[in-house]
């Protein structure tokens, strides 16, 4: 991979016709008609599960949803160019990842919910759960792709993070680390323009991919909106972590089309002007395009996705209903390892307050000496 | 005028940038979309944006260069977008901020202004709930205060900028919406000084930020049941306002201390402590403490549980009672 960010990569245009982009063509010469379509449907289908999460919020079934639509292609490529045994590290918008790496779509709401601090087991699908301190799993990925070098393991580790991410101190020093031990670790920057209120401008006078050559890692901007771009681009990217090549790193042009967060209001920051320009380049549009060019588009392969895409939804809404409030002592669950006294002590303590025994609530209360 | 506690910070704010021209704002998204609780609104639009200066994502750096805006006069005002986003910044507050004055044998002053939304209450996301006061209450060099009430919100913010020492000013976040009457020309009480809010005869609760309003509540249920509590506004957390503790417990004989931080070494022991050796002949039971517990702050599901109720600070109230 050399540094590229004068063109960003891109191997589909608007209007759906491809490139002629040689070398990134031939990352993806295998990727034949049922990997197109399928690549189609999961932007769709995951596309559903954002506007079902976002409904479900609207609704007051979720506390809070950070929205991805929009960011499809750039998740939905990158997360085929992984195997099973590579490693994710996410912040909090990567829900199209974590169901293509095989997220139960029963899991992706959890946390969103309030019932716990995590959605998945972060070993069953080798990607971590939401991160919400921007910036900091550019470290941890760092040190887990260390760690599977020293192991001998031929893996790739992907760090995802935001352009707003890329201002923290901890990210410069995942670079800095990255490129001294030369750890096979995969930057991928979704800039999505806006760190909230933020356009992208305040955190970078360059295009963020140009940092990295800074440190001695190869960069390249990629069309974030074009699903064969961005699995190109990483593929190459994952390849040369697993083959001793070093860290990468990517930046995907994308765009955020709704509000930072449900508690988020983007008309206090931004035109509609831009958000429609935005709308014109839409994933998924575009992937559909391109079938349509190729003769692998028809209204009974849009009915299938569709449904499929309604069944999916159906799970998230229904698990997401379900899910009941955890139990009170689940308060004092796992703060530990190991047993520890005071939780011990204040889990009998609030246990007795709650069943509302007057005794037993009083036996040692805080801070009376024994 | 009745007001928001967010709006009364926001009056306050530019009241201090009106006074002072070195009085600058830093933070993330604090410009056009005023903070993500509207606390700076409409400041960027009327003082300019070298004024108030949206930043990098990025609170090392935001505190960072706030000192050494600070090393060259200005007065800056930094905003932590929420309690759990200090941390990255926790060593330019600690190492830098703090220590200035002392390491340079008082040459060198920063008075910086750092505005902290903390505590529960509002069923948030991780991280958007800490209560890390302590933290900052145990470094020598800062100032950490916060007010309860829209009033305060007013004038403490403006006693804060003008203060020479750093300050954490944390702005209990569940009580941005609270609406009171404000006086804007009102006297202020000094920076350090707590507040007795509910005067009784029977037993002090301190409370601070956050819980301030649970303990008026918890008071005003045990004066129905026949008990006279008085309920203290600590409003600074360093320096704690102890003759003014020490006057209601020499009155009342009980102290409860509540606080959103977990209980283990937090700032209800220090209080138990000082009073302890304060009123040792006054106390007819031992202080008690009503706090969060010692866990990470919990999901939002579970984090009622986990905030003090007026209901457990009154089971505190009784337990002190019957001692
Ligand atoms: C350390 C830290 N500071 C502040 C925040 C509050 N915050 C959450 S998301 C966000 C913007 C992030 O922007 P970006 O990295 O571009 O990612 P995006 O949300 O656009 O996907 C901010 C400021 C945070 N979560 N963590």
């Amino acid at each position: 991979m050399t540094n590229k960010t004068d063109y960003p990569v891109q191997l589909i245009q608007p209007d759906g016709r491809r490139v002629l982009d040689r070398e990134h063509t031939a990352l993806i010469a295998d990727i034949g008609p049922e990997q197109l379509r399928a690549l189609y449907a999961d932007l769709v289908i995951t596309r559903r599960i954002d506007t079902e999460a976002t409904a479900l919020q609207r609704q007051g079934q979720l506390g809070l949803w950070a929205p991805m639509l929009g960011q499809e292609a750039a998740q939905v490529g990158s997360a085929y160019a992984l195997r099973p045994d590579d490693y994710v590290f996410c912040s909090y918008r990567e829900h199209a990842v974590a169901y293509c790496r095989g997220v139960h779509p029963t899991e992706i709401t959890r946390m969103w919910r309030g019932v716990a601090h995590s959605c998945w087991d972060p070993h069953a699908v080798n990607m971590t759960n939401p991160n919400i301190i921007v910036g900091s799993q550019g470290l941890h990925a760092t040190g887990y792709a260390y760690a599977a070098h020293l192991d001998g393991t031929e893996i790739a580790t992907i760090a995802y993070f935001g352009d707003g991410a890329s201002s923290q101190g901890d990210l410069a020093e995942a670079l800095g680390f990255a490129a001294s031990w030369s750890a096979p670790v995969v930057f991928f920057c979704q800039n999505n323009h806006w760190a909230i209120s933020s356009p992208v401008r305040i955190q970078s006078a360059t295009p963020i991919a140009r940092r990295a050559y800074g440190y001695g890692i190869p960069g390249v901007q990629v069309d974030g909106n074009d699903v064969l771009a961005v699995l190109a681009v990483t593929r190459q990217a994952a390849a040369r972590a697993r083959t001793g090549g070093g860290p990468s790193f990517i930046e995907a042009l994308t765009y955020r089309m709704g509000p930072h967060t449900t508690a988020d209001d983007p008309t206090r920051y931004r035109s509609a002007a831009e958000t429609e320009e935005w709308a014109r380049r839409d994933p998924i549009a575009r992937m559909r395009k391109l079938l349509e060019r190729e003769s692998l588009w028809d209204e009974t392969f849009e009915r299938q996705v569709g449904a499929r895409a309604d069944e999916v939804a159906d799970q998230v809404r229904t698990a997401t209903i379900d899910m009941p409030d955890p139990a009170p002592t689940q308060l004092f669950d796992h703060v530990y390892a190991t047993p520890h006294p005071l939780i011990t002590q204040e889990r009998s303590e609030y246990a007795a307050y709650l069943a509302g025994d007057p005794d037993e609530a009083t036996a040692r209360p805080e801070g009376v000496p024994t | 005028m009745i007001t928001t506690f967010a709006a009364a910070l926001n009056a306050g704010l530019r009241r201090a940038m009106d006074d002072d021209p070195k009085v600058v704002l830093m933070g993330e998204d604090i410009g056009r979309l005023g903070g993500v609780f509207r606390v700076t609104d409409t400041l960027q639009k009327d003082f300019g944006d070298n004024r108030v200066i949206d930043t990098p994502l990025a609170e090392s750096g935001i505190v960072g260069t706030a000192f050494g805006m600070a090393l060259r006069g200005y007065r800056p005002v930094c905003e932590i977008q929420f309690d759990g986003f200090v941390y990255p910044a926790f060593d330019q507050i600690v190492s830098h901020v703090a220590k200035i004055h002392y390491r340079t044998q008082g040459k060198v002053l920063a008075p910086i202004t750092i505005r902290i939304p903390f505590g529960g209450g509002i069923g948030s996301v991780e991280h958007h709930s800490e209560s890390p006061e302590v933290y900052f209450a145990h470094t020598a060099g800062l100032r950490v205060v916060t007010p309860s009430n829209p009033a305060d919100a007013y004038s403490m913010i403006r006693q804060a900028i003008m203060l020479d020492d750093p300050v954490i000013f944390f702005e209990p976040k569940r009580r941005y919406w609270d609406k009171a009457e404000v006086d804007f020309d009102a006297e202020a009480l000094p920076l350090d000084r707590a507040r007795v809010c509910v005067s009784g005869a029977d037993a002090t609760i301190v409370a601070y930020g956050g819980t301030v309003a649970s303990a008026i509540t918890a008071a005003k249920i045990a004066a129905e049941e026949g008990h006279s509590v008085e309920v203290i506004d600590l409003r600074s957390l360093s320096p704690i306002d102890f003759d003014t503790i020490e006057a209601s417990v020499t009155k009342t004989g009980r102290l409860i201390v509540t606080h959103e931080a977990p209980v283990f070494a937090g700032l209800g022991a220090e209080i138990a402590a000082r009073i302890t050796e304060r009123c040792f002949y006054y106390l007819e039971a031992p202080v008690l403490r009503v706090g969060g517990f010692d866990i990470p702050y919990p999901p939002a599901k579970l984090e009622k549980h986990h905030l003090p109720d007026p209901d457990r600070i009154l089971a505190a109230v009784d337990r002190s009672l019957a001692a």
